[in-house]
């Protein structure tokens, strides 16, 4: 299957460069990777993510069911908030990273990713037996995500009035549904902006007005870079069903409180916390030159100790950073295999960038 | 796209231009550096290293992705930019000129006769889009 957005047509117009992406048609950059990263450190960048997938959740026992499917708690959600999590098999796997959106009373927005989209579905139909509720994908939906310093003003003065001034009210992480357009203050790059989901017709509106008015068309390269350099992980890179949230830096996720929600995944998560993590994810900067790539191999003195999960080349930092697994006991001092040469890389925290800036303290 | 009439190439898209002093310069082509994107690291191969033909002896780094390059033909390594490892990017604005890779003495000259001649390269391109 290869399925094409309703803004295809507007990523050829703007040069894109089409790729296959988990059965997308999308643009992998539009002439520079580089130039679409800077500008959206820098300016305003937009996304065409209409691949992603979107399931609304109503009826009396939403939450209910949500607290059993999800590692993090929706319970704790305030009205319009959003919340990021992930969805664990029984064994703690993780079968999804997501954010679920606070939409009403008993009702409840989730956006998780196009790759995992029909066993994500599966999955939900098969633990919602018994509940009383309806799980609705949005396919008709289209979403664009415009994020950078400047993206909320220049995106706002594209909206209806009405939107522009619901959207205008958001904080961090909070969302509004105005009409057909639903906006959420959220995004995949480290950077202030919104992801908006709205009707086809509407988005290639906005796609057109956006570019008007100088903002940036992103591919999914710089996409990448941009949610790499702000300590974003990526599913099916740096977790997947093998590895749970403790062990892919997202222990911070998991909702332990109140001890008697019995979320899926829960009792082994609970095993593993008390044995020991044995595997953490960090992150890895290349002062040499190079580029750190997922699959190279990280050893302490002689002995191999992991494996990134996610490199790149930063084009803010202008070196190469990385996500590792590696053995909870691992030292300090790594080399990371490049073909034939060990070279000696730098732990970090996997926060590289925010907002615009450096969070490296030497460089 | 830009395919210079009097260089040679490769199916593996590097361009080869004969010297007059009979040594032989190594690039990418200008299909081959649009198709990998912006460069940001490219490692060269190591001076007077005994290199066979079709020997992966240098790689050019994307964003996204490392690629191999090829020896053309069989020869000695003379010379390597060394301009690339500040400025990368030469291999993308300049494909042809300051974005060079290597230069080698052939072991056997006849061997860059052997190459495909632009419209050849051509050819082999088109039929790969």
């Amino acid at each position: 299957m290869t399925a094409r957005t309703p803004l295809y047509e507007c990523h050829l117009e703007a040069g894109g460069k089409i790729v296959d992406f988990s059965g997308w048609q999308l643009p992998i950059h539009y002439g520079s990777l580089i130039d679409e990263h800077h500008a959206v450190r820098q300016s305003a960048g937009v996304f065409d993510v209409s691949h992603m997938t979107i399931v609304d959740i109503a009826g009396p026992d939403s939450l209910k069911f949500l607290r059993l499917l999800l590692a993090n708690d929706p319970a704790t959600l305030k009205p319009g908030c959003a919340l990021y999590t992930c969805m664990l098999n029984q064994q703690g796997g993780v079968i999804d990273d997501l954010i679920v959106y606070w939409c009403g009373p008993d009702n409840y927005r989730l956006i998780v990713n196009a790759a995992t989209r029909e066993n994500d579905l599966q999955w939900m139909a098969e633990h919602s037996a018994g509940f009383d509720l309806t799980l609705a994908e949005q396919p008709q939906l289209a979403m664009i995500a415009v994020q950078g310093p400047d993206a909320i003003a220049i995106s706002r003065a594209h909206m209806p009035a009405e939107v522009a001034t619901a959207a205008g009210e958001l904080q961090r992480f909070q969302a509004c549904q105005i009409g057909d357009w639903f906006v959420a203050r959220t995004g995949y790059t480290g950077e202030d902006g919104y992801e908006i989901a709205l009707g086809a017709k509407e988005a290639v509106g906005l796609w057109r007005d956006l570019l008007q008015a100088g903002v940036a068309a992103c591919g999914l390269g710089a996409r990448d870079t941009l949610r790499l350099e702000a300590g974003m992980n990526l599913y099916g890179h740096d977790m997947d069903e093998s590895e749970t949230p403790l062990t892919s830096g997202l222990g911070w996720t998991v909702a332990w409180q109140p001890d008697d929600r019995q979320f899926i995944g829960r009792d082994a998560l609970e095993a593993q916390r008390s044995d020991g993590v044995a595997k953490e994810l960090i992150g890895l900067v290349l002062e040499d030159k190079g580029v750190l790539r997922e699959g190279q191999v990280l050893f302490d003195a002689d002995r191999e100790v992991g494996v990134i999960t996610s490199g790149t080349f930063s084009p803010t930092l202008q070196k190469s950073i990385a996500f590792a697994r590696v053995e909870a006991g691992a030292g300090a001092a790594l080399q990371v295999q490049i073909r034939t040469r060990r070279l000696p890389v730098t732990r970090t925290s996997r926060v590289f960038v925010r907002n615009g800036k450096s969070l490296l303290s030497s460089s | 796209m830009n395919v210079p009439g009097e260089l040679r190439y490769t199916l593996s898209h590097e361009w080869v231009r004969m010297n007059d002093d009979g040594t032989i310069t190594v690039g990418i082509t200008d299909h081959a550096q649009e198709q990998l994107g912006d460069l940001v690291f490219v490692e060269t191969p190591e001076i007077d290293a005994v290199v066979e033909s079709e020997a992966a002896i240098a790689v050019v780094e994307s964003v996204k992705a490392a690629s191999d390059i090829y020896a053309p033909i069989a020869g000695t390594i003379i010379d390597a930019n060394a301009a690339l490892g500040e400025e990368p990017e030469l291999v993308n604005s300049a494909p042809y000129e300051g974005g060079w890779l290597f230069s080698m003495q052939p072991s056997d000259g006849k061997d860059f006769d052997q190459l495909l001649d632009a419209e050849s390269y051509q050819a082999v391109v088109s039929s790969e889009e």
